[in-house]
């Protein structure tokens, strides 16, 4: 394994990709999918930087305070998200479009910001029932817990991704992956074939929840530190731009947008300041002329036909014009 | 076996259906006609659980359903479908009768990642019903075309075949000739009476008098949400009321 990923390294090593950065795109491509999910089935959620931060507070005072692995710490801040995600998902899943993502915004601000005043409430809490001033010091506020060992291997990641990917390819062959699809395309008819779109679209919630808390796990023993602001409003539209770059049509489209937004920055290193100038008008390219996303077979074919129109128009006028 | 008992709903200031009492017996074919806005989709999607009355009982065999939910409906035994076509547009033919039988599926998500024996039995018949399906209803040239780029009388006849899918014991069609020429439309009375030899009861919504001939044992006509005639197709046909509803009346003559 170690030899394999020796290999890419070196291979990917002149754009600028080292291992560290490989591991960031690994993270980003599972917030990737993570977003996909909800996406997939209609969903417009904005919640996946809360459930990143539920699972990488609770994956770092695992490992840390607790010396629990990582394997197990991985997989207690995915339960933990998944169960945070279904009094949340029950109401809010019944709101749509815009309005969904504004109550899934305030989803990650609620949790930011308790996060950031965790150890104050704690304290108080503990200072009234105590009856004298208890310090109580666990998540540090906005200072956030510093010196986290570094214990996410680059295998690890891969390994996760790579399970992850199988089961989206046997999910989609599945009933209730098919389910998924009829809810985005038609909720009342999906309703009306028999299937139970607040379980499904709930489950799916709680899927998606799990994902990103997985990406929020392995981001904080990689960052090595974990604070409330880096999962921020910015960080779930970033989310939600791998998404968009990558497209929803296929699950390797927002696996590939996560790579590659991860990765920019790095290999535009050369244009300086001008960096996010960059990564900015790349979005914009992709939004106005491959609306479905850079993995879109159908949405490439369409652009290519738009050009070729536009060509044939402007030689036909040049030669009208050269006629007259 | 469909049994509304006083069935209201209003939107708003707008009574919609006032106190709807209508039944569909087992194995009959039901017809109900009425104006534009009369309130016969407004009927059907309260059957079918995409709205609820705001007063009265709808029963099922022996189930009440008025407060059901429509994914609860379906697996009793009621499949529609609609006058403005509601198929699942990116996926293909084939899939949109996949889709179409989810409540026959026991396997679960578990099962289907691992590939288990009794997904893979579950996915094969369910791949031979929706075969039986395709040739049934003439689409197997289609099965792996987009619904959305299918031309429109396959859209509609999909629609049927995917609400046969389900497995239904009773059947709402919703305007299933609308846009269709009187080939097409006898056609699809032809598909309507082998619907009713399988056994199944059907309630359709229609405008086309030679369709509800063709295929109907009793009709109901609606006008503003109430039912104001009930009879064969012939009778109705000759019933007065009917033809005042669909051509208007002169003031004085309602009156009288």
């Amino acid at each position: 394994m170690d030899a394999v990923i020796d290999f890419i390294i070196q291979i990917v090593s002149p754009l600028g990709i080292t291992e560290p950065v490989l591991q960031f795109m690994l993270v980003s491509a599972i917030l990737g999918v993570s977003i996909y999910l909800t996406l997939y089935t209609g969903m417009f959620t904005l919640a996946n930087a809360g459930f990143m931060a539920i699972g990488a507070y609770v994956g770092v005072v695992l490992t840390q305070e607790l010396d629990v692995s990582l394997g197990v710490a991985l997989i207690i801040g995915m339960v933990v998200a998944a169960v945070v995600a279904l009094p949340v998902g029950l109401p809010v899943l019944r709101l749509r479009d815009i309005y969904l993502a504004i109550a899934t915004i305030g989803f990650g601000e609620v949790v930011r910001i308790l996060a950031l005043n965790f150890d104050n409430l704690v304290s108080s809490i503990l200072t009234a029932m105590e009856g004298e001033r208890v310090r109580f010091s666990l998540l540090n506020g906005a200072r956030g817990i510093k010196g986290i060992e570094k214990l996410t291997e680059t295998w690890m990641l891969i390994l996760f991704l790579v399970v992850l990917m199988f089961l989206l390819m046997r999910l989609h062959r599945s009933r209730f992956g098919r389910a998924m699809a009829a809810i985005r395309q038609d909720e009342r008819a999906a309703a009306n074939m028999g299937i139970n779109v607040v379980y499904v679209k709930n489950v799916v919630f709680m899927l998606s929840a799990a994902l990103a808390a997985a990406a929020g796990v392995f981001n904080g023993h990689l960052t090595r530190i974990v604070t409330p602001n880096a999962f921020d409003f910015n960080q779930a539209v970033d989310i939600l731009a791998f998404a968009v770059l990558g497209g929803t049509s296929t699950w390797i489209g927002p696996i590939i947008g996560g790579m590659a937004l991860a990765a920019m920055p790095e290999v535009l290193r050369f244009l300086k300041e001008y960096r996010g100038v960059f990564n900015g008008l790349v979005l914009l390219l992709v939004i106005v002329y491959l609306p479905g996303g850079l993995i879109n077979p159908t949405g490439w074919r369409r652009a290519a036909r738009s050009l070729r129109e536009r060509f044939s128009r402007q030689s036909q006028e040049a030669a009208e014009d050269a006629g007259t | 076996m469909l049994e509304l008992k006083g069935v209201s709903r209003r939107f708003g200031g707008l009574q919609a259906l006032n106190s709807v009492d209508l039944s569909v017996p087992d194995g009959a074919t039901i017809g109900l006609i009425g104006p534009n806005g009369a309130g016969k989709t407004t009927l059907i999607n309260n059957i079918s659980g995409l709205d609820h009355p705001n007063s009265g009982t709808i029963a099922f065999n022996g189930h009440y359903i008025e407060k059901a939910p429509p994914h609860r409906i379906s697996q009793l035994g009621i499949a529609r479908t609609y006058q403005n076509i509601r198929l699942f547009g990116e996926m293909t033919t084939l899939q949109n009768l996949l889709v179409g039988q989810h409540t026959q599926g026991q396997a679960s998500l578990l099962e289907a990642i691992f590939f288990l024996p009794r997904y893979r039995r579950e996915e094969r018949q369910l791949m031979a019903r929706a075969e039986q399906l395709l040739t049934r209803f003439g689409l197997s040239a289609v099965a792996d075309v987009q619904a959305a780029n299918l031309p429109y009388g396959d859209q509609r006849r999909l629609e049927m075949a995917r609400a046969l899918a389900v497995n239904p014991r009773l059947i709402l069609l919703d305007e299933p000739t609308a846009g269709m020429n009187p080939t097409e439309t006898r056609e699809l009375g032809d598909q309507i009476l082998r619907l009713r030899d399988d056994g199944l009861a059907i309630l359709v919504i229609e405008h086309d008098m030679s369709l509800i001939h063709q295929v109907c044992d009793y009709v109901y006509v609606l006008n503003f949400g109430q039912i104001i005639a009930y009879g064969t197709p012939a009778e109705i046909r000759e019933n007065p009321i009917v033809v005042e509803a669909y051509l208007g009346a002169e003031e004085d003559e309602v009156k009288a």
